[in-house]
């Protein structure tokens, strides 16, 4: 067998993200595998068996690092062609030491952002949609995430979105059949109201995937709570004791303003961001006045809104709010029970808070609910709406050849979500927003 | 060199393709068993249709043969899907047979450069890949630039009437055995098809009172841009229906049937069964439509469209006792089926040239074609590339956004065939573009600068083209607001956008009647020209869409596979790809992609690999 189309290149990446960490791996895949193998390694171990190994520079023969090394033989590897793991210690220098080395052997040069992938993906290794899964497998953080990520690596939407292409051509055929066997006698003459029906039917099970809230695409992104309320309502306070709880930080990402902080959070494996806003009240400073509309923008755009409403400070809800939980905070500062509000905290000795805990997770559960989201990405949602919309207009058509053209449209705008068009377009889009050494 | 071109047979494909040779000035010879069969309609004296009717549209612009015969012999023109949109309305018409095998036998006599051989083809000479000679079965050889095989259902055919099987051609005709064995020589891929005929009744013994009458259209829309007006006379034709006694009797007899009792083992057309088929595939459906077509004005013989058989001959006998009108018809020649080789179109590139064999070209129904329009293109697109081969000079090859012809040979030569091929508007994707009325647009100025297109059509041609840029100039440059509209009397958005003419016939309610009333001067426009913009303007947004389409698809057609990839060398692939793609050895990444079976992750494959090859080659240069 030659060397496969996708690369006559060797190459590598580490693996397993940046920092200092106790192990480092570093995938190489390409037709020099073996030979860099002799050269670093003094051989090639055994397929698929970790093998201890001293990595040596080929070019100093000096020792590099102790090593379990793994090979992988093509074309039953991840991108079908031969492929070896290094997994060195983590050391900075350790790593640096390995990459220059491997950079020196002729062939071999840095993986691109996706390479990997790519190569799987040319070497027919997985479709389109299935790629789209597995990077969202690397990207999850929760483990909703995670599933949904899998489902798609599985094939699941593509399987979908191939039923529903079919169907579309379906209708497409019975048009057809009316045009193109007008003269023959023998055609049904209702064929034509069989077809609206069925792009009918078909239309609305794209809508209803359609109204699926964002469902998926929620979840690749996860449930954004806003916290909003007066300067002083307590905001910050609720941010760091949500923090302290239950809910793990992910990753603390400090906000473009100083106003607006978003974490990243994993409640019972629901993806939740919580972000902190500017207090809104009347125009201050210019960069306060920029700080407010962010936080108004937020708003808008927020899953959730946390109005908080200190009880010492009364703080009316403000008109137009979207979804949201009328918070009372600070309940400690004040005697008399508080009667208003939807939920009453006090986040400094923690009164309330399980409650509401309670009441985000079963927001966030009721947005991303029981079923399972098709639709993960922009483009998805992009095809289906076109789909949708040529169905619609198909069965509004009064001119038969107008309304099988609609069919065919249709079935096209489809194809697109498994890549059976456009393909290459997709991919340049796709593979350039990768992350490396996957 | 005898002859430039040589072209066997001398059917629909055959007669297109000598004539097409010779306009291209290659010196041609049309070599057939009988001179006075050229042109002979073996089945159903017809022509145009759906999808059909766009190719004879198509070969006229190329200035070919068959449309302006057709308006010759025609004598019951019928636009079908006439309610229909512009995009789906098809000429068709009966033909006189006589009418019309004589028109075209006079027509190759007159063609400049086309000499007519009288005799059987029965061997090819090739040297170091390439056509050098065709051998008579009188021993003669007759040396050459190019051959073009037109044999029809020639090859090995075996008639089947009943229990009898008949060797031959068509009724009547003896088979061509020595060019089928010539092919397996060669090595192509040969597979086995079957169509058939109804019986043929004596008119004379029909009940006309007792069926109903179909009439032609008032009006007959001609074939050819060239012909005027039709003036031979229209006749009308019978519709009948079988009966629940005519099904009960087939069924009884089945057993009897070739197609049933295992005698037939090639592949018949879905779309056009026997009548034993249609009983047995539909068994609740009691009766079946049967048109009762006249071969011809003085001729007594009565096609009876829609009962083609392979029954005995009693049976078929009784069959017609149970139908309303044919209680005494007279049965003048029984129907029958045939079987017959067919080379796999796999085997030939898109200018149908033999990919194993220089010089060589394969076109009608020996490509697992059906019909004469099918035929006549393929003919005309092998003898304009037989010419061009003669003379060493590039390939002609019709895109699929052009043309029903490109259409035609792309699904041919790329996906192969399952069942005997026919036309339908369905096959083409841009089918709102390539429409009857703008064939010659499509085609006409590039048929001239081939140089398949006389003198005579290439004025006619230009003397339309000024017509109509006037016409679109005069649409583009009237136009109105809202205000004005409504003082006119149409009723448009008052958002004050003003609107041209052309804008305007885009709407449903408004058609070129409507213009000429607001802008006198538009009557000047002659009333083909004012319908055919009235079409682009009704499809005007579906055509820009369209037009998108077109550019995606020809960028796929940019992208060149090497000739010589090894496709089983490329991994990722499944078996049974490799194994197609290596038949096919498709040209293009969209050839490959329109191939069946093909799926997403192995287009991406090869569009990996064409840019690898492109990537190394710029890297190289």
């Amino acid at each position: 067998m030659s060397e496969p189309v996708s690369g006559d290149e060797t190459i590598f990446a580490p693996a397993s993200g940046f920092g200092r960490a106790g192990i480092c791996v570093i995938r190489v895949s390409g037709p020099q595998t073996r030979d860099l193998l002799e050269a670093l390694a003094g051989g090639v171990p055994p397929a698929r068996m970790m093998s201890l190994r001293v990595l040596r520079d080929p070019q100093e023969n000096t020792a590099l690092d102790q090593a379990l090394v793994v090979f992988f033989p093509g074309p039953a590897s991840f991108t079908g062609e031969d492929q070896a793991e290094l997994h060195i210690h983590g050391g900075l220098a350790v790593r640096q030491a390995v990459l220059a080395a491997l950079s020196e052997i002729p062939g071999c040069r840095p993986a691109e952002a996706g390479e990997f992938t790519r190569r799987a993906f040319l070497n027919g290794r997985m479709d389109l949609s299935e790629v789209e899964g597995l990077a969202d497998l690397i990207d999850a953080e929760t483990e909703s995430q995670r599933r949904q990520a899998l489902r798609q690596l599985d094939g699941g939407l593509g399987a979908q979105a191939e039923r529903w292409r079919e169907e579309a051509i379906s209708c497409q055929a019975m048009l057809e059949g009316a045009l193109d066997f007008a003269d023959e006698g023998d055609i049904p003459d209702q064929l034509e109201n069989e077809a609206q029906a069925k792009a009918l039917n078909l239309s609305r099970a794209l809508e209803e995937h359609l109204r699926d809230a964002r469902r998926g695409e929620r979840l690749r992104e996860g449930f954004h709570v806003v916290l909003a309320g007066p300067p002083n309502a307590g905001k910050s306070t609720l941010l760091n004791a949500l923090a302290r709880r239950d809910v793990a930080i992910v990753s603390p990402i400090a906000g473009t303003t100083r106003d607006v902080i978003e974490v990243r959070c994993d409640l019972d494996g629901l993806p939740v961001t919580i972000i902190d806003t500017a207090g809104l009240r009347e125009a201050g400073d210019v960069i306060e006045e920029e700080g407010m509309a962010r936080a108004r923008g937020r708003m808008a755009q927020a899953d959730l809104v946390l109005w908080l409403d200190p009880a010492d400070d009364p703080a009316p809800l403000p008109p137009d709010l979207g979804p949201h939980l009328h918070v009372i905070t600070k309940i400690d500062r004040v005697e008399a029970p508080v009667t208003r509000g939807d939920i009453a905290i006090a986040a400094l000795s923690g009164e309330g808070m399980d409650a509401l805990l309670a009441r985000l997770r079963d927001a966030a559960e009721s947005l991303f609910g029981e079923g399972d989201a098709l639709i993960t990405r922009e483009r998805h949602r992009a095809a289906l709406n076109e789909a949708c919309e040529a169905l619609r207009r198909g069965c509004a058509q009064a001119e038969t050849e107008l309304f099988a053209e609609d069919m065919r449209l249709a079935a096209r705008a489809i194809g697109r979500i498994s890549g059976r068009v456009d393909v290459e377009d997709v991919l340049d889009q796709l593979f350039s927003s990768f992350c490396i050494g996957k | 060199m005898d002859y430039d071109v040589i072209v066997v047979g001398g059917g629909h494909a055959g007669t297109e393709a000598a004539a097409a040779s010779a306009r291209l000035g290659a010196r041609t010879a049309l070599v057939t068993h009988r001179r006075d069969t050229i042109g002979a309609m073996s089945c159903n004296p017809a022509i145009g249709g759906l999808g059909k009717g766009h190719l004879v549209r198509e070969i006229d612009a190329l200035d070919g043969l068959m449309g302006r015969i057709a308006d010759l012999a025609g004598i019951q023109f019928r636009l079908l899907n006439r309610r229909k949109g512009p995009a789906v309305r098809g000429p068709r018409s009966q033909a006189d047979r006589k009418l019309y095998s004589r028109a075209m036998q006079a027509e190759i006599a007159a063609t400049p450069g086309l000499t007519v051989i009288e005799g059987e083809a029965d061997d090819i000479v090739v040297k170091e890949g390439r056509v050098e000679a065709l051998v008579l079965a009188d021993g003669s050889v007759v040396r050459t630039g190019a051959v073009v095989i037109t044999t029809g259902t020639f090859l090995r055919g075996l008639i089947h009437i009943g229990e009898r099987k008949i060797p031959a051609g068509r009724a009547g005709e003896k088979p061509a055995l020595g060019l089928s064995a010539t092919l397996d020589r060669f090595g192509f891929d040969l597979g086995r098809l079957k169509t058939g005929t109804p019986p043929r009744l004596d008119g004379r013994t029909i009940d006309w009172a007792g069926v109903d009458i179909q009439e032609a259209d008032d009006d007959p829309v001609p074939f050819s841009d060239l012909t005027e007006r039709i003036t031979t006379p229209q006749v009308s034709c019978g519709i009948t229906r079988t009966s629940r006694e005519a099904h009960d009797l087939i069924r009884a007899n089945l057993h009897r049937a070739p197609m049933y009792s295992g005698d037939i083992s090639g592949t018949g057309p879905r779309y056009c069964p026997s009548i034993e088929d249609k009983v047995v595939r539909f068994a609740d459906r009691e009766a079946h439509q049967i048109f009762l077509e006249p071969e011809g004005l003085d001729d007594v013989t009565v096609y009876p469209n829609g009962i083609s058989t392979s029954l005995p001959e009693d049976v078929q006998q009784g069959i017609l006792q149970g139908i309303p009108g044919l209680e005494r018809a007279v049965m003048l020649k029984p129907g029958y089926a045939i079987e017959y080789d067919y080379v796999d179109p796999r085997n030939l590139g898109p200018t149908l040239e033999t990919k194993a064999i220089s010089g060589l070209f394969l076109a009608g129904q020996i490509n697992g074609t059906t019909g004469y329009e099918e035929a006549g293109a393929q003919g005309l697109v092998a003898g304009i590339n037989a010419a061009r081969r003669a003379g060493d000079c590039d390939g002609i090859v019709f895109d699929r956004a052009e043309s029903y012809i490109g259409v035609l040979i792309d699904d041919l030569v790329t996906r192969g065939v399952s069942e005997p091929y026919r036309m339908f508007t369905s096959r083409s994707e841009y089918r709102l573009s390539l429409r009857i009325d703008n064939a010659d647009e499509r085609l006409t100025s590039r048929g001239i600068s081939i140089g398949c297109v006389g003198e005579r059509r290439a004025a006619h041609f230009r003397a339309r083209e000024d017509s109509l840029a006037g016409a679109r100039a005069m649409l583009a440059v009237h136009s109105l607001t809202p205000n004005e509209a409504a003082r006119a009397g149409l009723t448009l958005n008052r958002d004050g956008v003003r609107r041209n003419a052309f804008q305007l016939l885009s709407y449903p309610d408004i058609d070129w009647a409507r213009l000429v009333a607001i802008w006198p001067a538009l009557s000047a426009v002659p009333g083909a020209i004012a319908a055919r913009l009235e079409t682009d303007a009704t499809y005007a947004v579906y055509l820009d869409r369209q037009a998108a389409d077109i550019a995606a698809h020809r960028r796929d057609e940019g992208i060149v596979l090497d000739a010589d990839i090894d496709f089983g060398d490329l991994p990722g692939l499944s078996n049974e790809l490799r194994a197609k793609l290596a038949a096919v050895r498709p040209r293009t990444l969209g050839q490959a992609a329109r191939m069946e079976g093909m799926t997403p992750a192995a287009i991406t494959l090869l569009a990996g690999h064409a840019r690898r090859q492109r990537v190394g080659r710029d890297a190289a240069e």
